[in-house]
């Protein structure tokens, strides 16, 4: 789960990592108003999307007057946002954040992250902030530091100097700089994180060491623990069609393609939209309906796929090892006559009961094909959309 | 023969009272496994299909002898019972459980660092080891019935998709000696280098089937592990080559991020250490046929 910066520098504020004064706003008229309350000359006006490259995309605006804040607010405000890691479908700015400009002297790179080769939160920190992490650590790994954070003392001491130094900071610099990583970590475990990323982290004409942007994303096996990060939860940044499969308790992603896939299990639902590829024909989504593929599911599962334009038909693939393939069969006829199916249909069924299971789906009356095994299901819906 | 578990492994389940627990620990009783002892905390006393029920693992290992644990405790509390088995020096926990905070793994990883105890999963199928045609050792959720004993080993982060190839198996006239389900998480207990370490040094298996997915590094890790040690066939599959990326498909551990854990790289590193790479699951079975000879 991700939120928005502002949300991340409230929050990582709470910890005490030194962020500027900031305040989020929903109208231009709040964002008037934001300037004023500022009360410095300088103020930065920031499109609050959950993605980056927000800069690059005229997303991020200096602003040195309140009615040029104003302004700013009103061309940014409903627009859609594209940069670099939204897609080109981009996103509606919704809100933006109004902080206090600073003077910046130096860019610094410092995140943490939850590392599986480590299997504990690694503090990744670079001298060269602001620029794409992943492009450096390509073309100059030396650049980067990783301290790997014990998953239960957190970060020790000597770590937090260590990072100051290879961060090129000295003297008090180097005492806030410490600080700031062991606040970023002590968050980062309280809250659950999979990702704390401050890019860049700024030392100012003033010596002062703080945060300028800040991201997090939040490890979703852990928000029953956190509700006040789940409050946190921006609706319009998730496609609408995900937000309902959750209310079911379905894995749903979208994708961009027209054949809409109904599996059990995850590997195998990314197996299925691989197979259809292959196949010639392009998967509308990813969708795992677990171990509950009843009736119920099957036909929340199907009004989900059907409500993206884009699909042109359907295959479920459904390996029943609990469930029984007649279970399973009863649930698709039951599903398809309840949303009044006429996309062509496949339906590859294996596992306990699959010789009923098959017949049943048969004997439906209703226009779909039956397939035994995977491969074969692919290309008879590619043939059947074609 | 097999690896980890066989025909006489004695097992308890943890969570052995709690809905799922019980509705596979009777399947997995039902399967001739010998399933000897159930924990629940403060029900211990009671009887359940035959299976005493004890409050901790210690007193349940005490009193049977059981060596292998099955988790099925719901996530916020399985942390503390994978570590509780750990601590009651199991020889194997097998945690079912989905939905564990990666955190916690982390955790739990650093609390076993020293202790013999094997660990597997969370968030997998478990793993079975059939002996006859409708009987063996069944720890998970699997199907018994697909399964049939023979000499293909399987190691798997999925759960249907080990099925699949499960099936396959079994339907090409071949059988399998044990099918390990390592798990979806990032953080987790064996992984594919374990495994194929354990096939390779296990006389009863000829050949091995390795099901890997997007995320993480593992599967490049296990191929250069493989092109060292393994001398047996092994035939390959990796999902999600169409997955997108920074998405979550599914699984915890199912996310490229950062350039890395494509579906391209892990197949590209397998077909590097002369693995017999499958572009669909639909062939597994008749290449382990083919390359067995």
């Amino acid at each position: 789960m991700n939120i928005h910066e502002y949300q991340a520098k409230q929050l990582l504020a709470k910890f005490g990592v030194p962020v500027s004064k900031g305040i989020p706003c929903k109208t231009a008229d709040e964002v008037h108003k934001a300037y004023q309350e500022l009360g410095v000359p300088l103020a930065v006006v920031k499109a609050q999307i959950h993605a980056g490259g927000r800069g690059k995309a005229g997303g991020v605006k200096l602003v040195k007057s309140a009615d040029e804040a104003k302004q700013v607010a009103e061309g940014l405000l409903g627009k859609t946002l594209v940069t670099h890691q939204t897609g080109p479908e981009g996103r509606v700015v919704q809100t933006l954040y109004v902080e206090a400009g600073s003077d910046i002297e130096r860019e610094l790179y410092l995140a943490v992250v939850m590392d599986r080769a480590a299997q504990a939160p690694v503090v990744i920190a670079s001298a060269e902030g602001g620029v794409d992490i992943e492009e450096l650590a390509e073309t100059k790994p030396e650049a980067i530091a990783h301290h790997r954070v014990h998953p239960v003392k957190g970060l020790l001491p000597f770590q937090g100097r260590a990072i100051a130094k290879h961060l090129g900071l000295s003297g008090d610099q180097a005492k806030q700089g410490a600080k700031l990583v062991a606040s970023l970590v002590k968050a980062f475990m309280a809250k659950d994180c999979s990702l704390a990323e401050i890019n860049p982290m700024i030392v100012t004409t003033d010596g002062e060491v703080k945060a300028l942007d800040a991201k997090m994303s939040f490890d979703s096996n852990a928000l029953y623990r956190h509700p006040d990060v789940v409050e946190l939860r921006d609706l319009n940044e998730e496609d609408p069609k995900e937000i309902e499969a959750k209310k079911f308790d379905l894995s749903y992603i979208a994708l961009d393609g027209n054949i809409g896939c109904m599996v059990n299990g995850a590997g195998l639902a990314m197996s299925t939209m691989d197979v259809i590829q292959l196949k010639g024909g392009s998967p509308a989504n990813f969708l795992d309906v677990g171990g509950g593929a009843n009736k119920e599911q099957v036909t929340n599962a199907f009004k989900i796929l059907l409500s993206d334009k884009n699909v042109k038909g359907l295959l479920v693939n459904i390996f029943g090892g609990i469930m029984k393939c007649d279970t399973i069969a009863e649930g698709v006829i039951a599903a398809a006559k309840e949303v009044k199916l006429e996309l062509p249909l496949v339906v590859r069924l294996e596992g306990t009961n699959v010789e009923l299971g098959r017949k049943l789906l048969d004997e439906s009356g209703l226009d779909l094909q039956t397939a035994s095994s995977l491969d074969e299901a692919a290309e008879k819906i590619v043939a059947a959309i074609a | 023969m097999s690896v980890l578990v066989n025909g006489e492994t004695k097992i308890l389940c943890q969570g052995f009272t709690g809905s799922a627990g019980l509705f596979h620990s009777k399947n997995s009783l039902a399967y001739g496994t010998k399933l000897v002892a159930g924990v629940t905390p403060g029900k211990g006393g009671q009887t359940i299909e035959g299976v005493p029920v004890f409050d901790t693992v210690a007193e349940a290992k005490e009193a049977t002898g059981a060596t292998v644990s099955m988790i099925y405790v719901p996530a916020p509390f399985t942390a503390d019972a994978i570590c509780e088995s750990v601590d009651a020096g199991m020889d194997l926990a097998v945690t079912i459980t989905e939905g564990v905070p990666v955190a916690d793994m982390a955790f739990v990883k650093d609390f076993a660092k020293g202790s013999d105890t094997l660990l597997l999963g969370p968030n997998c199928p478990g793993i079975i080891t059939p002996v006859t045609d409708d009987s063996g050792c069944k720890i998970g959720i699997m199907p018994a019935y697909i399964h049939k004993p023979g000499r293909v080993g399987i190691v798997s982060r999925s759960g249907t998709l080990t099925y699949e190839a499960v099936w396959q198996v079994t339907s090409n006239g071949m059988g399998q000696s044990t099918c390990i389900g390592i798990g979806g998480d990032p953080i987790k207990g064996l992984d594919f280098i374990e495994c194929l370490k354990l096939f390779q040094d296990d006389d009863g298996t000829d050949g091995i089937i390795m099901i890997g997915e997007i995320g993480g590094t593992a599967e490049e890790e296990a191929c250069e592990f493989l092109s060292e040690y393994v001398k047996k066939p092994v035939v390959g599959f990796i999902a999600g080559a169409t997955a997108p990326p920074g998405k979550r498909m599914g699984h915890a551990g199912a996310i490229i991020s950062g350039g890395k854990g494509t579906a391209a790289d892990k197949k590209a590193a397998m077909k590097k250490a002369g693995v017999h790479v499958c572009d669909t699951p639909s062939v597994l079975g008749e290449t382990m046929k083919k390359v067995l000879g």
